[in-house]
């Protein structure tokens, strides 16, 4: 495999799965021209005039979308680990003995763990998407037949509209449908939220299956999919584990460490001066996360500042903010309980969104980037502020890239993260994945100090007379490297062999992940 | 009786364990040492945890041995600890310590009157507490090994506060170790008093003679190890006799630093229940203050149990400050800043303060013997009390 080194300095394949590939170029010095991609012209008198596309199952289904080998099957992933379809879908698709597909998942969960033997016997091909788990050692260990191709929400959908993928079958598990196709998340025994990650899959894929196990009379409202896109229908008993698709309810984390860095994180809003009215901030649903939310909601409640949006991922900690007038909006990206739904489903200010509205490269605008500030995780950040979400130190690809990189937008982009994780380091010389160039990232806040980027000389300015424990991110690397007993040493690599790409958001390779030796 | 003991292990293993490990060693005849390494940092570690193990083991003289290791994420001091304990639990004869290099940010000392408002409790034998709990700022960590730790790992958890008082860094936090109730507590003081100890807390106490008991012993291994700083005494009192005796044991020492009431065993010492409201111990915490403030030391006030009632804790502080208590303990760092807050000078408090300082300074300037303020005199020691009020204002 040849490689080149990209502008980041890191090393990456020019061919990938035999489709040419583009170094990364830098932070927004790629525009591709052209024209966007478009789905085949259909027409409605090829489907049935009584709205009803309702076929007796799957196979049925996918038998007359023309499935053979090779081709591009998506699904999206907001069933999250009780998604139960994904795992039928390929049984089906092993069962019509069709061989080489491209998965392409919006992202993939320990439950798919399912589908290693269709990776084994050739089933799958390989994987763009996220490789979580025990999909990710898989591919770590250098078992998939093909590269795995890893890119963000958004990046997914850029490489959808400029025509870098295309989906030859769309599976949209619906939680409920009509007949005609009309679809939503936010309702049904599977109930989800929205089904924003699967919209684009509905516009651009050839052919678009929706599944449901709630199928109502037409129409179902309100419909996130529109059954205009839909060629057919399946009706299943159950499309998975309700109790995993949202939890019940999402907790606050309970570790003193990180409830400490979450106070940090707001104290630190505050007195950067983001937190001021008609602000807006991102907040996802780790532990960390939802505890920044709560004591930023305290804060603004101080003060009487009122936040113009909120994006989400939602919990029931953002609904309370909602419902108690501390912010107009929330734009929902995913919803992560059930009072997410709930709110979703009741409010009218409680908004669906997708890759497409939140962070779409080939967008005419881009929200990431009108968002005050966003509050992320990583696995690693090194001394040049670049971050890793999608491998482990030990080289073990283990997390999707998610909206992460499109968030890294905002105009204040910070890593609340442990300084290390029992003896792995956090905050490292280099980063074993890079994921986020560091000219984006702003602020990395752990329990042992709050690192700002040199080039923010503003945010250093604004907090220079707080009480905030600020230190550069090289002190907070030694003082990590001293308790843990040294620098970690770096895992055994086959630089040869290239299991895995990450692309940054323009459609670009960013970096490659290697298969690790044991 | 002696049996021909050949295997021997400790630690902790398992699925929920964190930043602890497991220690199997079975000493042989021949084929020298060969170490069999689980651990989720090898790729990052494993060569460091390895050369760890063979130096202890040439350390104790060990050439031939089998050696299992179930590393969840231990630091090299809990790794250390875990094998050199595992080593003397076959070996108990052996008088040589395996120290690992005192961390430098340690050579902190402390003083006899130093603020201490809250103290944390960190159970002994449970590593993956100690390295951050200095980032929380209580103004003390208390090493315990005492009743958190069980039974049968007392001998663990000594070697671990001994790594633990040399190597994790404590951010400027008093230095406190709970030993054992005497006296067993005095076996414990020899892995503590060598490593730059502020403060013993000692349990149970009920007389002056156990001070004193301690003193010596404290004494002795300080001539021994050549150790210069100052070591205090906090006695917690924990029973109606030691209530009874609170004056004698406050004054048994020029060390003690001082007294702290446990209300737990008190309660059940005097065959009642704890409650919120605190009028089964109304009598025993007045008569610590006033102990106390009789000897010229702190009075320190017991821990606050449930860790979710933050209110509750704020109100059992700020009842705590009125009766003249100056801390109280706290079993989690999310108490810590509550009682900081609870303990803080209300702007009334931070107002006189300004003045009888201010008064202080000028009568200072104009060598005046007398500060007064107003038609009023003020002693010394309210001048004091106020500088610290302020003190403790301006650290915020």
């Amino acid at each position: 495999m040849k490689l080149v080194k990209n502008a980041a300095g890191r090393l990456v394949p020019a061919e990938v799965n035999g489709q040419q590939q583009i170094p990364f170029k830098g932070v927004n010095k790629y525009k591709p021209s052209g024209n966007k991609a478009k789905p085949p012209v259909r027409t409605c008198i090829d489907y049935p005039e009584d709205g009803n596309k309702v076929v007796k199952n799957l196979k049925e289904a996918l038998k007359k979308a023309g499935l053979k080998d090779g081709m591009t099957i998506s699904t999206h992933h907001h069933l999250r680990n009780g998604d139960a379809l994904t795992n039928l879908l390929f049984d089906t698709i092993k069962s019509m003995g069709v061989k080489n597909i491209r998965w392409f998942p919006s992202a993939s969960f320990p439950v798919h763990e399912h589908l290693i033997k269709y990776l084994e016997d050739g089933t799958i091909h390989h994987i763009e998407g996220s490789m979580n788990g025990p999909l990710g050692k898989f591919t770590t260990e250098g078992k998939m037949k093909g590269v795995g191709v890893l890119r963000s929400h958004g990046g997914r959908y850029q490489a959808v509209q400029d025509g870098e993928v295309h989906i030859d079958i769309a599976v949209i598990a619906a939680p409920t449908a009509d007949p005609f196709g009309n679809a939503t998340g936010d309702r049904g025994k599977s109930a989800c939220g929205l089904l924003g990650f699967a919209l684009a899959d509905s516009e651009y894929a050839d052919r678009v299956i929706v599944v449901t196990d709630n199928l109502v009379p037409f129409p179902c409202i309100p419909w996130q999919i529109q059954g205009n896109n839909v060629d057919y229908v399946v009706a299943v008993d159950s499309l998975g584990d309700p109790s995993k698709i949202v939890s019940g309810t999402t907790e606050v984390t309970k570790s003193p460490d990180r409830l400490l860095i979450a106070e940090y994180v707001a104290q630190f809003i505050e007195e950067a001066g983001i937190m001021k009215d008609g602000f807006s901030f991102q907040a996802g649903a780790g532990g960390t996360n939802l505890a920044f939310a709560l004591y930023l909601k305290e804060r603004m409640k101080a003060k009487g500042v009122k936040a113009r949006f909120v994006r989400g991922g939602s919990t029931k900690y953002l609904v309370q903010m909602l419902e108690e007038g501390l912010t107009d909006y929330i734009l929902d990206g995913q919803t992560f309980d059930l009072e997410g739904v709930r709110s979703m489903r009741e409010n009218a200010n409680h908004v669906n969104t997708s890759p497409f509205t939140s962070y779409n490269f080939h967008g005419k605008g881009n929200f990431a980037s009108i968002v005050d500030t966003a509050v992320l995780g990583a696995t690693e950040v090194d001394i040049n502020f670049n971050a890793n979400v999608v491998t482990h130190s030990d080289g073990y690809l283990l997390h999707g890239i998610g909206g992460w990189q499109n968030c890294l937008y905002s105009k204040c982009t910070i890593l609340a993260v442990p300084s290390f994780r029992d003896r792995i380091p956090v905050i490292v010389d280099e980063v074993t994945t890079l994921c986020g160039p560091g000219e984006l990232i702003d602020v990395v806040i752990t329990e042992r100090g709050i690192a700002i980027n040199p080039l923010r000389k503003d945010l250093i300015k604004a907090v220079k007379n707080s009480s905030l424990p600020i230190k550069s991110i090289k002190e907070i690397k030694d003082e990590v490297y001293e308790i843990c007993g040294g620098a970690p040493a770096k895992p055994k690599l086959n630089k040869n062999k290239v299991v895995a790409i990450v692309k940054w958001v323009d459609g670009t390779v960013l970096d490659s992940v290697f298969q690790v030796l044991k | 009786m002696k049996t021909n003991i050949k295997k021997s292990s400790a630690g902790k293993k398992g699925e929920s364990v964190r930043s602890d490990c497991y220690f199997e060693l079975e000493l042989t005849s021949s084929g020298g040492i060969k170490t069999e390494i689980k651990s989720k940092v090898s790729s990052m570690y494993g060569n460091s945890i390895k050369e760890l193990i063979e130096d202890i083991c040439r350390f104790f003289d060990i050439k031939n041995a089998k050696i299992y290791l179930e590393d969840s994420g231990a630091l090299p001091f809990v790794l250390a600890a875990r094998l050199e304990l595992t080593i003397k639990r076959l070996i108990p004869k052996t008088d040589k310590e395996y120290l690992l290099p005192f961390n430098k940010k340690n050579l902190y000392t402390t003083t006899k009157d130093r603020l201490r408002r809250s103290r944390l409790y960190l159970p002994g034998n449970e590593p993956k507490f100690f390295i951050n709990a200095g980032l929380h700022k209580p103004d003390g960590i208390i090493l315990d090994l005492e009743d958190s730790v069980a039974p049968t790992e007392k001998d663990a958890a000594q070697f671990l506060v001994r790594n633990a008082l040399r190597s994790v860094d404590f951010y400027g936090c008093e230095r406190m170790v709970r030993i054992n109730q005497l006296p067993k507590g005095l076996d414990d003081l020899k892995f503590v008093v060598p490593h730059n100890v502020h403060v013993i807390l000692i349990p149970k106490c009920e007389s002056a003679e156990q001070i004193k008991q301690v003193e010596e012993k404290v004494n002795h291994l300080k001539k021994e190890y050549k150790i210069k700083n100052a070591i205090y005494y906090m006695p917690i009192l924990e029973s109606a006799l030691g209530i009874i005796k609170a004056y004698e044991i406050a004054s048994a020492s020029e060390n003690v630093c001082a007294l702290a009431i446990g209300l737990e065993d008190y309660t059940a010492d005097i065959g009642t229940q704890r409650t919120n409201e605190g009028r089964e111990s109304f009598i025993a915490r007045s008569m610590i203050v006033n102990a106390a403030k009789a000897a010229g030391v702190q009075a320190i006030d017991t821990v606050f149990s449930d860790v979710a009632d933050m209110e509750g804790l704020r109100q059992s502080v700020l009842e705590a400050k009125s009766l003249g208590f100056e801390g109280k303990g706290c079993i989690h760092p999310r108490q810590v800043k509550v009682v900081h807050e609870a303990f803080a000078p209300t702007p009334e408090e931070i107002e006189k303060a300004r003045k009888i300082v201010n008064a202080f300074e000028e009568a200072e300037k104009k060598g005046l013997g007398v500060v007064s303020l107003g038609t009023k005199m003020i002693d010394p020691p309210v001048v004091k009390r106020a500088q610290r009020i302020l003190k403790l204002v301006d650290n915020k």
